[in-house]
């Protein structure tokens, strides 16, 4: 009896937090053996925008392990393959993958191979060799992993999937957080931070949470500008540049 | 001091961006070459992408040409007249190079259809201005060796189209310098850069114009071509930063100014083997790229191109 009601002051806490944090947390927490969150929705891309570390947290109603996935949004992506031609190297094939997650990374709180068996491992793409990257090719199969490692390991250098993954660190039995590192050169849009819950060899149950990076201010508006109004963008950049040319001419003549 | 680029999706060091600025400036003032030729590939090499690169500097070279020509227009360096004819030849040049880049792009070969000329212009034109401008300087130094002839005719010259340039004192085909503007004007597409590194030695040794008039007039020429370039990348492509394009510009006016200064106080064939030293260092750069094995074999493109 006194374990019920510690657990729903739990959770009561937990919603509570939920519901003044981020307001993205239904009613039906009640029901869930897992909330989390996250200590910002909105990743803003400022001028001096430098890269960013959001904290993912949560709790859970009893033991178990958590998982987190976080990806970009989709887009296509052409990988293309050096070859030599003449002693010098050129581009010679190419693939094209349709849904390309923009950004990819996962952080838990064991390692997953003590957690999952390979099923769920792809049910819900937990870590890269899972991450599903659909491709429209005949290619052999051999070759085809060679495009998707490729893929990947470029992606890898620009820092937008992580080399490892993160830790999900546990402060007792029910409370969890991380860390999400975000890179300076984050692409916009709407990311989705998935948390997992599982126990047994199986998930239990998962919440997922929106995050929007956007670009604010001066950023937002020169590239809005540049998007919507092109021409006029191109001819206010010309024209600028020969005020600058000429207001600088202008000054060293004095000098 | 890091500075977010709001077109480029990267955040970049100011003070670098200013100094890469100021430095292409300074060559730019000193030699009246744009400097597209050395911004792009500094600009790749710290990690802005190919398209914005070229894009943006096209915008830079705008504002470094127009404080360039203010400072030989007072010194009465600018033939309007020839400048005007190349413009002519620059609009007809751009319009096939933007065609041919589109061919390119389809074909998947655009990147190294950009290295190649890159390393095939940079590579001939640095290569024969080292061998003249070297000869001019040992001949200088060996003063009893005949002296060249003061005009040379070859079957250029015998164009049809004459035309009077009163401020260059040559009487020559209109054909010759829109010839030459619609070349620069190709390469401006195709390369995304100004072209004052072809038109400068063109001007000198298939015009024999006065070299003092060079510097200004080709300057005066990239203006145009560079600010159509601008335009057409934004229209089209969208690859102008304009926040890049202020750093590198506020750098490249100051360096312009220095550099004119600079390149007043140079003997001709001192200033000429210079910059065809730091144009065939680029193109040995780029050739090694070239035929060097890369460190990964795959390059990813996010997006339909």
């Amino acid at each position: 009896m006194a374990a019920v009601t510690k657990r729903r002051l739990i959770q009561a806490a937990a919603a509570l937090a939920g519901l003044l944090l981020g307001g993205t947390v239904a009613a039906t927490v009640w029901a869930q053996q897992l909330v989390a969150d996250l200590s910002s929705h909105l990743i803003a891309i400022t001028t001096g925008f430098t890269g960013t570390e959001v904290v993912l947290f949560g709790t859970t109603d009893g033991a178990g392990d958590v998982a987190i996935v976080v990806t970009g949004p989709r887009s296509p992506a052409t990988v293309r393959r050096k070859e030599r031609v003449a002693g010098m190297w050129m581009n010679t094939d190419s693939l094209r993958f349709d849904q390309v997650p923009s950004f990819y990374t996962v952080a838990v709180s064991r390692p997953l191979d003590q957690l999952v068996g390979r099923p769920v491992l792809e049910r819900h793409q937990l870590g890269l060799p899972q991450l599903q990257l659909p491709a429209d090719s005949t290619l052999p199969p051999e070759e085809l992993a060679a495009y998707r490692s490729a893929l990947i390991r470029n992606k890898q250098r620009q820092g937008l999937y992580a080399i490892s993954m993160g830790q999900v660190a546990f402060l007792g039995e029910r409370l969890f957080r991380t860390n999400i590192y975000f890179p300076a050169n984050v692409p916009t849009g709407l990311y989705n931070v998935e948390a997992l819950l599982i126990r047994d060899g199986e998930v239990v149950s998962a919440q997922t949470t929106p995050l929007v990076v956007s670009k604010i201010g001066f950023s937002a508006e020169v590239s809005d500008f540049a998007r919507n109004r092109p021409v006029i963008y191109g001819v206010a950049a010309v024209l600028g540049a020969i005020a600058a040319g000429w207001a600088a001419g202008a000054a060293f003549r004095r000098v | 001091m890091q500075v977010y680029l709001p077109i480029a999706e990267m955040s970049v060091n100011a003070l670098l961006v200013l100094g890469m600025g100021w430095l292409v400036g300074f060559l730019s003032g000193m030699f009246g070459v744009g400097g597209g030729f050395l911004m792009t590939p500094l600009l790749i090499f710290i990690g802005v992408p190919p398209a914005i690169a070229v894009g943006t500097q096209a915008n830079q070279l705008v504002a470094a040409s127009v404080s360039g020509v203010l400072a030989h227009w007072r010194r009465g360096n600018v033939d309007v007249k020839l400048g005007v004819v190349m413009l002519g030849g620059g609009v007809v040049g751009t319009a096939v190079g933007v065609w041919i880049f589109g061919i390119l792009q389809r074909l998947g070969q655009i990147d190294i259809a950009i290295t190649l000329s890159y390393v095939f212009f940079l590579g001939t034109i640095g290569g024969m201005m080292l061998v003249e401008s070297s000869r001019a300087i040992l001949r200088r130094r060996a003063p009893t060796a005949k002296r060249g002839k003061l005009h040379r005719h070859i079957w250029l010259h015998g164009l049809p189209f004459k035309m009077r340039f009163q401020r260059s004192k040559l009487y020559i085909s209109a054909l010759l310098p829109a010839g030459i503007g619609a070349v620069g004007g190709m390469l401006v597409a195709i390369m995304g850069i100004g072209g004052g590194f072809l038109l400068v030695p063109a001007m000198i040794y298939l015009l024999n114009m006065p070299a003092g008039l060079v510097a200004g007039t080709s300057l005066f020429q990239i203006i145009f071509t560079t600010a159509a370039a601008t335009l057409l990348q934004a229209a089209t492509n969208q690859t102008v930063d304009a926040m890049l394009a202020l750093l590198l510009l506020i750098g490249g006016v100051i360096g312009a100014q220095f550099g004119t200064r600079a390149g007043t106080r140079l003997r001709g064939e001192t200033a000429r083997m210079a910059l065809s030293l730091i144009v065939v260092a680029v193109a040995l750069k780029l050739a090694w790229d070239l035929f060097s094995r890369p460190d990964d074999l795959y390059t990813l493109t996010m997006g339909l191109r």
